[in-house]
């Protein structure tokens, strides 16, 4: 098992490398970013005097790079810092829009992946005839729609039309966990919409490619079902393409989703982000860019030991 | 005659009657629209604001960003939040005169120097304190102090000194002011105990509700103040949603999710109004969309150059397909009906010869460049391009330049020789021409800069002879019409829309959208 180890133990220590590096890009990006965080603090309606008076206040005025390394150890522990606008602790404020980003992505998930890997394997066993059309045909149309079009389209036939289900998606602790997933159920499925094109595509290209192979065949001579055929024999074996492409679709569903956010006003990480960026609230963005970035690393890193773990040839290298 | 019009009143008032009708049939008895639709309101007012339930709100223009300290509040959601549960001295009333809040009465010297404002007897904040005129002292001096951050430092420049004295507050000026109530109804000027030194954001005012749960950019919930003074305040809860997605607003009030929005883009506002259950409202303003040009650059420093720019728009096709027809339009002052001692001046015309006339006299041959971005105003690109194609006409060669939302305010406005902005306007003209047209102003976004204008200005204040002190606006208006550096096509409506659950709305409120702001309060929920 020595070699495996040392294989995972070299993935976590690049992933930590990388996530170093793109705090480095983060922080650079948001000191370039035009504008001025007091004007655009205090709008249209600031005094020269009272700019003055927050910029001193905000240390707008030490060196970058000693700012940086602050904002680096005080992440390292937990310590993300105040927010300029509003002077709260980020990292509390973060915790309860990331909960419930995470909430919305667990449910759409949830939903998502097993019914595109369900319909990768219908499109395969039916392939070339009409469920495998039929199934392609709905999901690429799904993607290829923009998501706030979908979003609006369900907004009126669903919430305004047959009022089945509320069409802002306002959900807070007061709730109870069947009114909350009544609340979310318009975001969730437009997010179901969207990613189940990419997953279910991937499934049957990766499961037809295998399909390909002599075992299939023999599997076939020995007269198993085709259901069965894909499920022991072909499913196995195309595991890493799909698991990584299920994570990359499990990092939009953490990091992408703003538009359906605003939409449908769900008060996630991604309208809490984009106000503060308009704002040139830095730490905000910088603590939001740190963990969309952790997200997205720690999914494919995910994918990687899936793949590495799946594969035989990887598991015992020679 | 009179019987027989306060029972029409009350027939529609309880909706025996169509509004339409009881309009038609007071006109009959001499009585004009104006005279009848305040009649109504009153009749609806007495046939029965009901208490209790839940009203909710959606509005547009909230960020997680936002705080609850007044001084910091910035935008129309803030705003709002705030009327909730903190109240001013003195507040605009529903004509656009002054009532009193936290203040009961208040006089001024002779000279308008000195006023003194006497606070309510027996008040409390929403935490049990009672309302003392050293809260007051404080208040004001939180917002003046050197340090300070409030959006309401520019207005207390004059302010020499506020004391206490006894149970009032004496507030003395450096030069005479005839308006200073209407500067004491700026919502940062909220009365908070100890002037809100202590702990500016606790959101604990005198106000009519006091709030439940705060999350800032997405919802605020506020229950009725059970210790309030007054009668305000309907509803036992009122409930706001930030929606700052046009569609999605809209939506949320055609599910029923919300019971009224404010700015509905006027663009759909006539669909949302055929919608069933749905009524929309609008509501004249003193808020403008302006084209600025900076008087002391050039070209723009030659007066004809911007006389072939104001004589090269055309106003009325602006009001048509930029505001959909919820506007008037503008004349190239930012004064408009809905100040108190407006004058009309004689309306500007497009006018194609004229602004080739003035182009030619000018001297000045090259193009002119235009910035512009969609923030600055709703459709400010299309208004760009409708002014391009208007100059081309005169053969003026008008240049745009789209730059990014993102930092408009501070790279562009108050910063670039032209571009397009807005104003929301301010209660007096006093209050307009000081923020934005006296040479020392800092927002004096047109670079306007007249001895003789300033002077009329401070002589206006302490001119207490209203047939004067129109006059004296009238005639800086007429500066402003032919030299400043103000190009405005239009002034733009509220545009509101509530749904049957609610009623109580009353026309032609002053001030801000969703009736100053006071709609979810003064409304109600019917039973």
């Amino acid at each position: 098992m020595a070699p495996i180890l040392k294989l995972l133990a070299q993935r976590i220590a690049l992933s930590l490398l990388l996530l170093l590096m793109i705090s480095v890009v983060i922080f650079v990006g948001t000191m370039i970013l035009p504008g001025d965080v007091a004007q655009s603090i205090l709008g249209q309606s600031a005094t020269p005097e009272a700019l003055a008076n927050l910029r001193a206040e905000l240390g707008l005025n030490d060196p970058p790079v000693s700012r940086y390394f602050q904002w680096l150890f005080g992440a390292l522990q937990g310590d993300l810092g105040n927010a300029l606008t509003s002077g709260q602790d980020i990292t509390s404020a973060i915790s309860t829009r990331l909960a419930n980003t995470l909430f919305l992505a667990f449910w759409a998930a949830v939903i998502a992946v097993p019914l595109a890997i369900f319909l990768g394997l219908l499109a395969v066993r039916y392939k070339d005839r009409w469920p495998d059309k039929l199934i392609s045909g709905v999901t690429l149309a799904s993607i290829s729609i923009p998501e706030f079009l979908i979003g609006y389209v369900l907004m009126y036939l669903i919430a305004v039309k047959l009022r089945w289900f509320p069409s802002v998606a306002m959900i807070n602790d007061g709730m109870n966990l069947w009114q909350k997933l009544n609340s979310i159920a318009l975001p969730v499925a437009v997010l179901t919409l969207v990613v189940l094109a990419h997953m279910m595509r991937m499934t049957r290209a990766a499961i037809l490619n295998v399909m390909q192979s002599a075992y299939i065949e023999t599997a076939e001579l020995k007269g198993l079902s085709t259901f069965k055929v894909i499920w022991r024999h072909a499913f196995p074996n195309s595991i890493a393409p799909i698991v990584n492409v299920v994570m990359l679709n499990l990092a939009y569903l953490v990091v992408g989703v703003v538009v359906i956010e605003v939409v449908f006003v769900y008060p996630g990480m991604g309208q809490y982000l984009v106000d503060h960026v308009s704002k040139r609230d830095v730490p905000v963005v910088q603590a939001c860019g740190l963990i969309f970035a952790a997200v997205y690393i720690g999914l494919n890193m995910v994918a990687d030991i899936v793949s590495i773990l799946s594969n035989p040839r990887l598991r015992h290298p020679k | 005659m009179n019987d027989h019009l306060k029972h029409l009143a009350r027939e529609a008032a309880l909706g025996r009657m169509g509004r339409r009708e009881f309009l038609g049939r007071a006109a009959a008895l001499g009585l004009t629209a104006l005279g009848a639709n305040s009649l109504l309101a009153t009749a609806a007012k007495a046939a029965g604001a009901q208490k209790g339930g839940t009203l909710r709100v959606g509005l547009q223009g909230g960020s997680t960003t936002d705080s609850l300290d007044p001084a910091l509040a910035t935008n129309q959601v803030a705003q709002s939040v705030i009327r909730l549960w903190g109240e001013p001295l003195v507040e605009l009333a529903v004509d656009g005169g002054i009532e009193g809040k936290v203040a009961e009465s208040y006089e001024a010297s002779a000279d308008a120097k000195t006023w003194t404002f006497k606070i309510r007897s027996g008040i409390t904040f929403s935490n049990g304190q009672p309302v003392t005129a050293a809260d007051v002292v404080e208040t004001m001096d939180r917002h003046t102090g050197e340090d300070t951050k409030s959006g309401a430092l520019g207005i207390m420049r004059s302010i020499v000194s506020v004391k206490a004295d006894g149970d009032s507050v004496v507030v003395e000026l450096d030069t005479p002011n005839a308006d200073l109530p209407y500067l004491m109804t700026d919502y940062h000027l909220i009365i908070q105990p100890n002037g809100g030194k202590d702990d500016p954001a606790a959101g604990i005012g005198t106000g009519p509700y006091i709030l439940k749960s705060v999350d800032m950019g997405v919802r605020f919930v506020a229950e009725k103040n059970p210790n309030y003074w007054g009668d305000l305040g309907n509803a036992d809860t009122i409930e706001y949603v930030v929606i700052n997605d046009n569609t999605a607003r809209v939506a949320a009030l055609q599910a029923g999710q919300v019971d009224m929005i404010d700015r509905v883009p006027p663009r759909t506002a006539k669909l949302v109004d055929r919608a069933p259950n749905i009524t929309v409202k609008s509501t004249a303003g003193p808020g403008h969309y302006v084209f600025i040009m900076h008087c002391d650059t050039d070209p723009f420093a030659n007066n004809d150059v911007r006389l072939a720019l104001k004589y090269g728009i055309n106003r009325q096709e602006m009001v048509d397909k930029i505001l959909n027809g919820y506007g008037t339009i503008g004349n190239d002052t930012p004064i408009n009906a809905s100040y108190p001692l407006f004058t009309e001046l004689e309306q500007r015309e497009y006018d194609p010869d004229k602004a080739k006339f003035h182009m030619q006299k000018s001297g000045y041959d090259g193009s002119i460049l235009l910035r512009t971005s969609d923030n600055s105003f709703p459709g400010a690109p299309d208004a760009s391009a409708l002014f391009q194609q208007t100059c081309a006409t005169a053969g003026i060669d008008l240049e745009i330049k789209r730059e990014p939302n993102d930092g408009y305010w501070s790279e562009v406005w108050n910063a670039q020789p032209f571009c397009t902005s807005y104003w929301g306007g301010r209660p007096t003209q006093d209050q307009m021409f000081t923020t934005a047209y006296l040479s020392t102003a800092d927002w004096n976004d047109t670079r306007f800069k007249n001895e003789q204008f300033d002077q009329l200005l401070i002589a206006a204040r302490g001119e207490l002879d209203t047939a004067k002190r129109t006059q004296m606006y009238a005639d800086m208006s007429t500066m402003l019409h032919n030299d400043g550096g103000l190009i405005c096509p239009m002034f733009n409506d509220f545009v509101d829309a509530m749904s049957d659950r609610v009623d109580g709305w009353v026309d032609d409120t002053k001030g801000y959208p969703l009736m100053n702001g006071y709609a979810p309060m003064k409304m109600w929920v019917k039973a």
